[in-house]
This record gives C-alpha cells, sequence and structure tokens, in this order.
C-alpha cells in the first residue's frame, strides 16, 4: 500500500472508504443499502484492520450501525457509518442522542429519491432532514455536500476534525449520482491513527478509562432530569451551535463578481447548474453561481451580501420539491428580489436546459414584477 | 448494648464495594438491582479492571446504575446497549465491556442488537435484570411476563391469545454459536447471590478471554410493579417466576473444555 497521496480513477463511494483507510479512521460500522454499499465493500476487500487496524464492522441494521457509532464515539475514537436516505431516517434517534451526548461521529448520506421506500436513484430530497436536526429535540449537526468524487475523498478527514472539534455528529450530505460516478481522484497521504496518548489528551471527556485515577469516572450520556440542569445542557449546546455558524460556513462562488442572475444549488445539482451557467455566460448572460458548501451552517451572510450587491433574481436548483429554497428566501428576506426554485423528484436529474428554462421564467416574472 | 457499642472496627466483617459510591439509590426497597450492582462492582474490582472497563447502562429501572458504580459508561438508548458494547470492545479489545439491561430492554426493543451481539461472539457480557415488567414506566407488560400475570397493560392477566407467550432470551441465546456462556440466576437468597457473583467473574473471564459473548439472566422482583412486599415478592417469584425462568447454567463451552 502506498504511503503517499495516489492519483485513481474511483467511484465517490470508494473514494469515501479509501479516505477513510487514509485519514486514521478507528473504525467503520454499516449496512447494506443501494446506492452506497460499495462503501462497506471496498471497506471488506481493503481489510484496513490488517494494515491499520481500522475495525469494519457489518452491523445488523442501521439502528445498530448508528449505535456502534455512538458507542465507539463516546470512547474517543474517529468513527463513521454511512448508508442510505431510508436507511438514514432510521438512524435519526441516535443521532440526537450522539448531539445531546456530545458524540463526535461521521454519517455519510448517500442520498436516494423518497419518500419511504421510494426509488433507488439519486435525489437531495433529505435537505430538510439533515440541516433541522432531523431527529428530536433542539440541535444542528454540521452537514457537508461534496459535488465531486474528489469532495468525497477529501471531506472525510474534514468531517472527523470538525466532529472532533465541536464534539458532534457531522454529516456528509451525498446522492447518488456522485456516490455512484468514476472520476480521477487524489487521495490523501496515510495519516498514522491517534494512539491512546493522544486521545486522552484530545478527548478528556471520553469513556474509555484512560486516566480515570485522576480524573474520575466518566459517562457519555444524553439524559439530565433536572430541568434547570438540562435547560443549562441545552443553552450550552445552542451556545456551541452559535459558534459553529460564525466559524464554519463554508461555499464556493463562481462568477459573482458581475453576476445579475444568482443560481444557489449544492452537490450534483450544482454541478449540473455550472454547466447551465457557462452555456448562459457564453450567451453573454450574466449568470453567477454560489455553491454552499456547508448546508448547516448555511451561507446566509454571503447570499444576503449578493443581494445587496444588485442581484436581479436567484434561481435555486434542488433535486428535490424545494428544501433549501426557504433558507434562501431567509438569506434573500429583507429585499425585494425574487427567488424561484427548480427541482426535479423522482430520481430524475435536471440536465443544465431544463434549468436556463427556469432561469429564462425567472428573469420574465423579475421584469414583470 | 448501643449501637455504637456494636459498630466496631473488629466487628465489622463486611465492606461496601470500593467502587460502589455514596450516592443514595433510586431503586426502591426489595429490588434486586442494588444487589446485582454490589455484585458487579466486587467482580470488577477483584479483577483489578476498575480502569479498563466500560459499563453500558439502558433505559428502564437501571437507567442511573452510571451513578452508583465508579469506572466509565455509557448511556445507550432504548435496547441498543449491546451494539455500543460491540464498538468498545472492538475498539478497545483489553478493556472489560458490559451492558446492563432490564427485560424490555433485551428482550423487546433490543432483541435484534441483543441477540446479533450475541451471536457474533463479541466478546462483552449481557447483564439482564429479569423481573417479568416494565418497572421504571409504571408496570406494563414485560416481553417475560408470565401467563396469566397482571399488569397495568393486560390488567385481566397476560393471555397467549392477545399477548403472546413469555420470551425466554436465555433459551436462545444457547442456541448461538457466539455464545460462550448463558446462565439464568437469582439473588434473592445468600446462597444465589453467591452463586451469583461467581456467574458474573465467569462471563467477565470469559470475555477478556476471548471466548465468545455471556448473558447472565438474574430473574428479578419488582415489588413496585408487582405490587407487593419485598418478601412476598420473593416468595412469589420462587414459586411463579423459576417456573418459567428456572436458575442454573444453560451453557458453557469451558463446562466441557
Amino acid at each position: 500500500m502506498a504511503q503517499e497521496s495516489e492519483i485513481v480513477l474511483l467511484k465517490g463511494n470508494e473514494a469515501i472508504a479509501h479516505a477513510a483507510i487514509r485519514c486514521g479512521c478507528d473504525a467503520y460500522f454499516g449496512y447494506p443499502i443501494t446506492p452506497q454499499s460499495e462503501v462497506l465493500e471496498t471497506l471488506a476487500a481493503e481489510q484496513p484492520w490488517t494494515t491499520t487496524g481500522m475495525v469494519v464492522v457489518q452491523a445488523e441494521s442501521e439502528v445498530a450501525a448508528i449505535n456502534m457509532l455512538y458507542g465507539g464515539g463516546g470512547t474517543g475514537k474517529r468513527v463513521m457509518t454511512s448508508s442510505s436516505s431510508p436507511g438514514v431516517a432510521l438512524m435519526q434517534e441516535c443521532i440526537a442522542y450522539m448531539a445531546g451526548a456530545e458524540v463526535p461521529g461521521l454519517i455519510v448520506n448517500v442520498q436516494r429519491g423518497g419518500p419511504g421506500l421510494g426509488t433507488i436513484q439519486p435525489s437531495q430530497g433529505d435537505y430538510n432532514q439533515s440541516t433541522r436536526g432531523g431527529g428530536n429535540g433542539d440541535y444542528n449537526v454540521i452537514v457537508l455536500a461534496p459535488y465531486s468524487v474528489q469532495e468525497m475523498a477529501d471531506f472525510v478527514d474534514k468531517a472527523f476534525d470538525l466532529a472532533f472539534k465541536y464534539r458532534t455528529p457531522v454529516i456528509i450530505l451525498s446522492d447518488g449520482i456522485i456516490g455512484q460516478m468514476m472520476e480521477r481522484v487524489t487521495l490523501p497521504p496515510f495519516k498514522p491513527r491517534r494512539t491512546d496518548e493522544e486521545i486522552q489528551r484530545e478527548c478528556p471527556w471520553a469513556a474509555n478509562g484512560l486516566g480515570l485515577k485522576e480524573r474520575g469516572p466518566q459517562v457519555v450520556t444524553s439524559l439530565e432530569l433536572d430541568p434547570s440542569e438540562m435547560e443549562k445542557r441545552n443553552r450550552t449546546l445552542q451556545e456551541k451551535y452559535a459558534r459553529i455558524e460564525t466559524a464554519e460556513v463554508r461555499y464556493e462562488e463562481t462568477h459573482t463578481d458581475d453576476a445579475e442572475w444568482l443560481i444557489v444549488a449544492f452537490g450534483s445539482a450544482a454541478r449540473i447548474s455550472a454547466k447551465a451557467m457557462e452555456v448562459a455566460r457564453e450567451k453573454g448572460e450574466r449568470v453567477g453561481l454560489l455553491r454552499p458548501i456547508t448546508l448547516w451552517p448555511f451561507p446566509e451572510k454571503e447570499i444576503a451580501r449578493l443581494v445587496r450587491q444588485g442581484i436581479k433574481g436567484i434561481l435555486v436548483v434542488e433535486i428535490n420539491a424545494g428544501q433549501m429554497v426557504y433558507d434562501v428566501r431567509l438569506a434573500a428576506r429583507h429585499t425585494n428580489v425574487p427567488v424561484t426554485q427548480f427541482g426535479r423528484m423522482g430520481g430524475i436529474v435536471p440536465d443544465p436546459d431544463e434549468i436556463l428554462a427556469a432561469l429564462q421564467n425567472l428573469k420574465n416574472e423579475a421584469q414583470d414584477a | 448494648m448501643e449501637k455504637k457499642d456494636i459498630i466496631r472496627p473488629e466487628n465489622l466483617v463486611y465492606d461496601k464495594p470500593r467502587l460502589l459510591n455514596d450516592t443514595p439509590m433510586h431503586y426502591c426497597p426489595g429490588c434486586s438491582h442494588g444487589v446485582v450492582h454490589k455484585l458487579i462492582a466486587e467482580v470488577v474490582d477483584e479483577m483489578g479492571m476498575a480502569e479498563r472497563t466500560i459499563g453500558v447502562s439502558p433505559v428502564g429501572c437501571a437507567v442511573f446504575a452510571y451513578k452508583y458504580i465508579d469506572f466509565d459508561w455509557q448511556e445507550a438508548a432504548h435496547g441498543r446497549a449491546p451494539a455500543i458494547a460491540t464498538a468498545c470492545k472492538r475498539l478497545w479489545p483489553d478493556r472489560l465491556v458490559f451492558t446492563y439491561q432490564g427485560d424490555g430492554d433485551i428482550a423487546c426493543i433490543g432483541t435484534a442488537e441483543a441477540l446479533h451481539t450475541l451471536n457474533r461472539g463479541d466478546n462483552v457480557t449481557l447483564i439482564f435484570v429479569n423481573n417479568a415488567i416494565y418497572g421504571m414506566t409504571g408496570g406494563q407488560m414485560a416481553p417475560t411476563t408470565l401467563i396469566g400475570q397482571k399488569t397495568v397493560t393486560c390488567p385481566y392477566g397476560r393471555d397467549p391469545k392477545l399477548h403472546g407467550y413469555p420470551l425466554r432470551l436465555a433459551d436462545l441465546a444457547t442456541k448461538l454459536d457466539g455464545t460462550a456462556y448463558v446462565t439464568r440466576q437469582s439473588v434473592d437468597t445468600p446462597a444465589a447471590i453467591r452463586k451469583a457473583k461467581r456467574a458474573i467473574r465467569k462471563a467477565f473471564d470469559y470475555s477478556m478471554e476471548g471466548r465468545g459473548s455471556n448473558l447472565i439472566e438474574m430473574v428479578s422482583t419488582c415489588s413496585s410493579g408487582w405490587k407487593m412486599t419485598p418478601e412476598k415478592a420473593n416468595e412469589w417469584m420462587r414459586q411463579y417466576m423459576f417456573d418459567c425462568y428456572p436458575t442454573g447454567d444453560l451453557k458453557d463451552i469451558g463446562a466441557n473444555s
């Protein structure tokens, strides 16, 4: 196995698995579901337990997998799971427990269409589920939205860093397009798994026995029956979320300097929208693209800034019925700039021509108004 | 003789386990949990494993087990303790990892996690306190409630036609290739307590020797849920519970090897 970085041709799902092994991930727990099973399959074939010592367990259900994530994360280990929409829906209970107990962990969602069993084709229908908590109670999780196979690989290490920096679950919200498509990808060089000493230093809160004599017994729990204590705990969580909102917003802007019309899109919808933007630019239309990379925290201020800069209208492109569009409307709420949404559902992926047509509709509407 | 004349160092033949702290327990009078907690605290200390133990507490009456025994704990969602234990043990193979669960937790909502952890042969111990009722939520029917036994959700007695049959989880566990030791114990007499302690020690030893998964069912009382005095509850347990859940070792791979 090469220790250096390596350029290879991989599916997005395979890239996630290779990146995990290379970035010092301690364990993967997962359950098969289309279209993300290649993550577990790649790990099983690579046998990282014989090289880096990374544990791989095929769990009996997504429920068990996410609880293994809680267990491993609660001991301070860098642990991950992956699934697709219905499976991630099943995991929501424990994601809330992780948020409440402040347990770090990485959840990869390679989205498919819903609701329910839905379809195995791509979708972005889990935007609301991911950015609004998803489980019970008041919490948020950091959500990273990759739009290439390269970002699938790059976001694994990034997600672990964020998860431990803030002691929170982090979701990589991908979809069936990025999970299944093959691209050239540069895999990062190998980084060793953390030693017990490093874990003890970085995770003094973890329940793993390390340093118990000096620190006393440690409990990882989301339970607190004293209402004043529980409110205090909730306030602490909310303060943490406010810090994340200030420090961790990530996005990418293309051609926004002179843009009159703005497309906002994430993940594969952004990839397709970029093509639509290119075509429009060739025709001399001043179209820009803002791609949120973190869906929570959402780049609200950045959109507000572009709106103040003189944008005439915003088109939100999603592979769903309209979910992120509400966040964009919130960002633009102090202006009269029209915000419309174009989306396809059921596993149908929008094409650039459709996006251009939607853009033309937006322009017509704006001119009529 | 006054009390202070009796309680003198030379008369003390029994110590509170070192790992059991002074937090007042929330358990009802006559409840079996306190005794089982004490036995775990003793065994872990005797094994010298206090700094290398991870306990996983359940949802149910023992939800606060972590408040009373001084080592590291994780508190699980209802039924999911075995999944957490699996991860802890796989990631920290030299740790003593066990779950502590009630009948609703391990034999109802968490049956899948319990059976699969046992079947994988993960080197952990599941301690299963079976009192045939949901104590914490106010005495509802459990998967282990006896036929004819009255609870607030089967007020006319458990009727198999309506509610199915008591689930004998330990018997199921004996059929799984991953289990090393499956036993059913009780803590209603000093002799039973001593046997129960030996069972815990054996299970913990097996888990540390990497021999497989272990299940200890503690047939227990719930005087509040059963609406009986502690003494009467013990009698009722011996009369009826032991019929459905006879105590003794059900499987021991060490016994023949």
